[in-house]
């Protein structure tokens, strides 16, 4: 009886309000993310997919259409993430949701997808579980995973020979599986590989001095670091200062990502190896093309963000042409197995787990005019790091 | 009949003996005043007998039955009401509330988390405040009445248990002379009436020496005399250590 | 590890005692001396190092210039904090002590936002002191030299802090204050100026706090939530209004977290035990720890508790029966009018509504503070997941279930909350509530860590969101007029007589502790309800349903709304829910705008939005 009531009070405002603009109508794609938890990383993320919508938009749209975001402050929390989601969907009937950043919010919209059988692709969630343990049919992703981008560290790791390992990581999902990749990685390869000392700190709060000292004390003869942004800052500070892991080879995962190695300034730790963005000394056609974009727009360099950002709205955008239709079904069956262009090269969307082939740059840190850098870097091609077919098989419920 | 004995109470702070052996001793029906001078220890007394302080030493008994350092919530239930010096009360209650809420304890309903109390024992609350004449200010709330009409809430609270003995710590202090009378006069015609012992201090010596049976003077933690008015009155030591040459008894 | 490393990790600690402190003893003196819960004391540390960051980015290039940006940074501090304490707390201090905390809360919303706009979300770590960078070595070990100024930093401050309060006018006047607020009126003093000295004194002590760690800790938006609620646990461990017991509580606090850290993991009959995961929650294992062996903290006496209760108030009478029927009916056909976003808002509306209730009962008719209400409403929420996705049982049972959960959760930490009062008690439920928000994070294989549980769905014929919002509104409207009926039930009467005078209560046979104890259970099962219909509704949970943030909203919405009347918290709850729906959407600077706000709330009906009505009905008199 409701639901007639209400289908019929949606019939008459569709065909009071909406029909006659039909036509003209942007395609709405909602849009969230923690910007006020996140800022550095999701300041330069929003100018991408800004920028990548004025593309779009410039070049005719998509199906005819303009393209329109909608944008919301998810709070960091996936409550009030659900609530947004349900906003966007129900509220100003996007075609689908983009977006994104810690993991409990990226598997809690997720889920949301999978309940309302709706399309996400999640930007930048890195959890590992979002295309395997917990992953469904209406959720894809774009940058590689934690496990992948440790994996991406692991042949320099092996080549050092080293046997005792520190581990250090930032005690949540993203750094509880960063050490967890690695340890089952290097185990891989080094068999008798051990490790004397694992500081797992408190998101943001790590007490540097301590934590440095007590790695020290373990006497390792190398690192392995999934700490970022403050924590890293924090980090590298109290260990130059004290004078520790001079001789040590030290890999920290998104070091060289610039939101976290600009900071670092002429306290950039030289040698250390990390993943990140080489932005100003990558010369493919692909990214020259967008960092002049980027610039001539913002008059700024592109961070990891903006790449990340960028490459969100081109996946959409390929997606609905590929579709042809904002039909939920359609552009899941799109997404699949779909090719898109990136500033990083051409990416593809795995028919088996809905990751994309994003890679990341390899390399060591080193200062130039005072500010730190990546030197020695290679591009690390995603779809190379990544579990045979048969694990994710295992990994990933069916869909 | 006995209703309280203590004997050989000892407390001290830090160095300080506040009290130093009290023995003390009130039947049925009898009102006992203690008296001395500020720091003399009554109050130290006081919060002995109903619990609120353990003794160092001693010994305090109720009809026979060893309180010694039991809760006053405890020594309740065993039959002795009190009023405090500054009065308390249940400030965002009405009266008859007030009074509702000591007979829901009585009767050990206050775990009920589901009925609602506002007709619970009303008629009983009424009628313990006829008793204590505040039956027409019953529906008033308790933080709009005066200083008097308090105590006189107090002291049917106190009565809520049918105690057998009513401590009640200075029960006319801040109360103009004509209440004081009529408050005394009433504790006086309850105790009679209902057979209750009553232990009482007080400032005021008029209030004392009219309505006591019997008064016990404490002075520096210690009993310096004891018996009917006019004997304390007579007494020398007490003339001399605490009522300060007869100038404190008025028109005596 | 040998001795040199313990030495180094003790002297690693002691410097991080020390701006801890300097925070601490502000806080304690601000309390002390005016009984402001200051919720703003974090802000004014984080003010500090922030303003830090930019003078010495500016002037600190020598060492002079160093050090005179560090003072003038905390100096600028300790102005504010008077201005705060003249513009905004003067006005408040009529108003129920509660009050005070909601104005200083939204001073923290305000600096946050102001922060914001001047200095941008990114951690700005400063730089390191000029002719302080190096380091150097101690039995072999390598000590920065900076951390050494931190070092004596902490007792140089206590000793100085100890002259003033021992040997000067002003010192007099702080510790007549602190015994006993009555009689500083009687001395004759201008108690306006004694009180905003003392603000200057503690927000300058809080200012220089975050000026120092400049060179270690980088400048963030987050820090003031972060460093107020160590902050309180420092002076809580200590003891109120004692200076040497906080700074024994800093100290005692940094070495074990520098313990924690120098163990590691160690391994014992086959399980690893990760200590340095520990140091998530480690100042409120202590602080839990210190408040059950000693309820007045380390060096704290009883007879300087504070006071801080709810001010005792009337009971207010539950609106007539017709009134609520109306706005149950309304409520109820709400969903046939509404889109379906609305019902969604319209159902998180009414989960928190009967959060903020229970949380009002515990604090209007049990005259006890809750710093971690979320706690109960958390455990709810995961009861309730882990039941249904873990235990395989319904839906519909695990929704039943999750109270009992609740309560029995709330019973456990009020047996030993109710044996402290005040400040004291609030300060457990607090660490109670981050010890199992700590449990709910780490046991990766029950809750799911970090992460949370997803596919917390309901049954079949509960999907749809207006079926589910039904749901909701009968739990709410059952679970409030529960508790509405329970305040003048015998039970309740014999609560507020408990609250009014705990002396009366007993000399009346009432046992005050257990029927408190009991109001745990009770609002503890009525919280983990609505924490049960808030996972099912959100269809995932995490961690942050138990966060310090969702406390600290529950008390806003209590607060907000006017303790004293029972609709309050009813109206809090919307109002805020729909503020921070709408706000959000609108403006970068809603937590400001917010903050402004309830600043104009405080400032103008002192109690609390639903007290707005009593005011309206007395002006025609």
């Amino acid at each position: 009886m409701r639901s007639k009531f209400l289908l019929g009070a949606a019939l008459m405002a569709s065909a009071l309000f909406t029909a006659p603009t039909m036509a003209q109508a942007p395609i709405k794609i909602g849009e969230m993310n923690s910007y006020k938890n996140f800022t550095s990383f999701l300041d330069p993320y929003k100018k991408g997919w800004e920028l990548a919508v004025e593309e779009a938009n410039a070049a005719g749209g998509v199906l005819g259409r303009k393209i329109e975001i909608i944008s919301r402050d998810d709070n960091g929390t996936p409550g009030d993430a659900v609530r947004v989601a349900e906003e966007l969907v129900s509220r100003e009937g996007v075609s689908f949701l983009i977006g994104t950043f810690p993991s409990n919010v990226g598997l809690a919209v997720a889920d949301f997808a999978k309940q309302r059988k709706t399309l996400f692709i999640a930007a930048e969630p890195l959890t590992d579980k979002i295309v395997w343990d917990q992953g469904n049919r209406y959720t894809f992703r774009l940058r590689p995973s934690t496990y992948m981008q440790t994996a991406m560290l692991i042949p320099d790791a092996v080549k050092t020979g080293k046997k005792r390992w520190a581990i250090v990581f930032p005690n949540y999902e993203y750094g509880q599986s960063a050490a967890a990749a690695f340890k089952k990685l290097i185990k891989q390869q080094i068999p008798d590989a051990e490790f004397v000392v694992e500081q797992a700190t408190p998101l943001g709060k790590i007490e540097a001095g301590l934590v440095v000292q007590a790695i020290a004390d373990a006497k390792p003869d190398a690192i392995f670091s999934a700490l970022f942004d403050a924590d890293l800052a924090k980090f590298v500070r109290e260990s130059s200062q004290r004078g520790l892991f001079k001789n040590l080879p030290v890999f920290t995962l998104l070091g060289g990502e610039p939101e976290y190695l600009d900071p670092l300034k002429d306290e950039t730790p030289t040698g250390w190896y990390v993943t990140g963005y080489p932005w100003q000394y990558i010369e493919t056609a692909d990214h020259k093309a967008f960092i002049d974009a980027y610039r001539k727009r913002y008059n700024d360099y592109p961070r990891m963000g903006s790449v990340v950002g960028y490459a969100t709205v081109k996946t959409a955008v390929a997606a609905l042409k590929k579709a042809g239709s904002t039909d939920t079904e359609k552009l899941v069956a799109a997404l699949k197995g779909l090719e898109v262009s990136t500033p990083f090269g051409p990416v593809k969307y795995r028919e088996i787990d809905n990751q994309s082939t994003l890679g990341a740059y390899v390399g060591r840190l080193g200062i130039r005019d005072g500010k730190g850098v990546m030197t020695d870097w290679h591009y690390a091609d995603g779809a190379k790091f990544l579990p045979s077919d048969e694990e994710v098989r295992k990994l990933r419920p069916a869909d | 009949m006995t209703v309280l004995s203590a004997s050989g109470l000892v407390k001290s702070y830090g160095g300080v003996k506040a009290v130093r052996g009290v023995d003390l001793r009130v039947d049925a029906g009898e009102l006992l005043a203690l008296i001395g001078p500020n720091g003399a220890g009554k109050s130290t007394c006081f919060n002995m007998l109903m619990g609120q302080i353990a003794p160092d030493a001693g010994r305090v008994e109720l009809l026979g039955a060893d309180i010694t350092g039991q809760a006053p919530r405890r020594i309740w239930r065993q039959g002795v009401g009190r009023t405090f010096q500054i009065t308390a009360t249940f400030a965002s209650m009405l009266v008859r509330e007030n009074v509702q809420t000591a007979l829901m304890s009585r009767h050990r309903r206050l775990g009920n988390l589901f009925l609602s109390a506002t007709k619970l024992y009303a008629e009983g609350a009424l009628a313990l405040l006829e008793r204590v004449g505040m039956a027409d200010q019953a529906e008033r709330p308790c933080s709009v009445l005066a200083y008097g009409d308090l105590k006189r809430v107090e002291l049917a609270m106190a009565l809520a248990n049918d105690p057998k003995l009513l401590l009640m710590d200075e029960p006319t202090a801040g109360m103009a002379p004509t209440e004081r009378q009529a408050m005394m006069a009433l504790v006086a015609k309850l105790a009679r009436e209902s057979r209750i012992a009553v232990l009482f201090t007080e400032h005021d010596m008029d209030a004392v020496f009219t309505h006591a049976d019997r008064i016990v003077v404490l002075n520096r933690g210690r009993v310096i005399a004891e018996g009917e008015p006019a004997d304390v009155r007579a007494d020398e030591l007490v003339q001399r250590v605490y009522l300060g040459g007869g100038t404190m008894f008025g028109h005596v | 590890m040998d001795f040199s490393s313990i030495v180094v990790q003790f002297l690693n600690g002691l410097a991080g005692a020390s701006s801890l402190f300097l925070v601490a003893a502000g806080l304690s003196l601000i309390f002390g001396v005016t009984r402001v819960v200051n919720f703003a004391h974090g802000s004014f540390y984080m003010l500090g190092l922030f303003l830090a960051y930019s003078l010495a980015g500016r002037f600190g290039g020598t060492p002079t210039g160093f050090w005179i940006s560090l003072l003038v940074s905390a100096l600028v501090v300790g102005v504010v904090g008077a201005l705060v304490e003249i513009v905004i707390l003067r006005r408040t201090y009529r108003s129920p002590e509660l009050f005070q905390l909601l104005a200083t809360f939204a001073v923290v919303l305000v600096i946050k936002d102001v922060a914001l706009a001047i200095w941008g979300a990114d951690s700005l770590l400063g730089r390191r002191a000029p002719g302080l960078s190096g380091s150097f070595q101690f039995f072999g070990k390598v000590i920065p030299a900076y951390d050494l100024v931190l070092i004596a930093a902490g007792p140089v401050v206590l000793g100085l802090l100890w002259l003033i309060v021992r040997r000067t006018r002003f010192g007099r006047l702080v510790r007549a204050a602190t015994q006993d607020r009555e009689m500083v009126g009687a001395l004759g003093v201008n108690e306006a100026w004694l009180f905003t000295g003392v603000f200057f004194l503690g927000s300058f002590l809080a200012g220089l706090g975050g000026a120092i760690v400049l060179p270690r800790e980088p400048a963030n938006l987050s820090l003031d939530i972060a460093v107020i609620a160590d902050a309180f646990v420092v002076v809580v461990v200590g003891g109120m209004g004692s200076l040497p017991g906080a700074y024994l509580a800093a100290l005692l606090i940094a070495e074990v977290k520098a313990l924690c850290i120098a163990i590691g993991d160690v391994s014992m009959f086959g399980y690893t035990v990760s200590f340095s995961r520990l140091t998530l929650v480690v100042e409120f294992v202590v602080m839990a720890v210190v408040l059950v062996v000693r309820p007045y903290g380390l060096l704290g006496r009883p007879s300087a508790t504070p006071r801080a209760q709810v001010a005792i108030m009337a009971a207010s009478r539950p609106p007539r029966g017709r009134w609520i029927l109306l706005v149950i009916a309304v409520l109820a056909v709400a969903p046939l009018l509404i889109d379906r976003y609305s019902i969604v808002l319209l159902n998180d509306v009414l989960v928190f509504a009967l959060f903020a209730a229970s949380l009002h009962f515990f604090m209007g008719t049990g005259g006890m503070i809750s710093f971690g209400h979320a706690a109960y409403f958390g455990i709810g929420a995961y009861a309730a997941a882990l039941l249904l996705k873990r235990a395989g049982l319904q839906m519909e049972v695990a929704l039943t279930l999750a109270p009992v959960a609740g309560g029995i959760a709330a019973l456990f930490f009020g047996w030993f909350c109710v044996r402290l009062s005040g400040v004291y008690l609030a300060m457990l439920t607090l660490a109670f509530a981050q010890i199992a928000w700590s449990i709910a994070y780490q046991w990766d294989a029950l809750t799911g860590g970090s992460n949370g549980m997803v596919g917390v769905w309901p049954a079949a014929w509960l999907a749809d969101k207006a079926a589910f919002y039904w749901l909701t509104l009968g739990v709410t409207v059952v679970g409030v007029l529960w508790l509405w009926r329970m305040a003048s039930s015998p039970f309740g009467y014999g609560l507020r007589a408990g609250r009014d005078s705990p002396l009366r209560a007993e000399a009346l046979g009432i046992d005050v502790r257990r029927q408190q104890w009991f109001t745990f259970g009770v609002v503890g099962a009525v919280a983990a309800a609505a924490g049960a219909l808030y996972a099912f509704s959100k269809g995932s949970i995490s961690p942050d349903v138990m966060g310090i943030q969702r406390s600290v909203d529950a008390l806003v919405m209590v607060l907000l709304g006017g303790v004293h009347s029972l609709v309050g918290p009813l109206v809090g709850a919307a109002v805020l829910t729909w503020l921070q729906d709408e706000i959000i959407r609108d403006t970068e600077y809603w937590r400001g705008l917010l903050g402004l706000a309830i600043l104009a709330l405080v400032l103008l009906l002192p109690q609390g939005l639903a007290g707005a009505r009593d005011l309206w009905r007395r002006k025609p008199a």
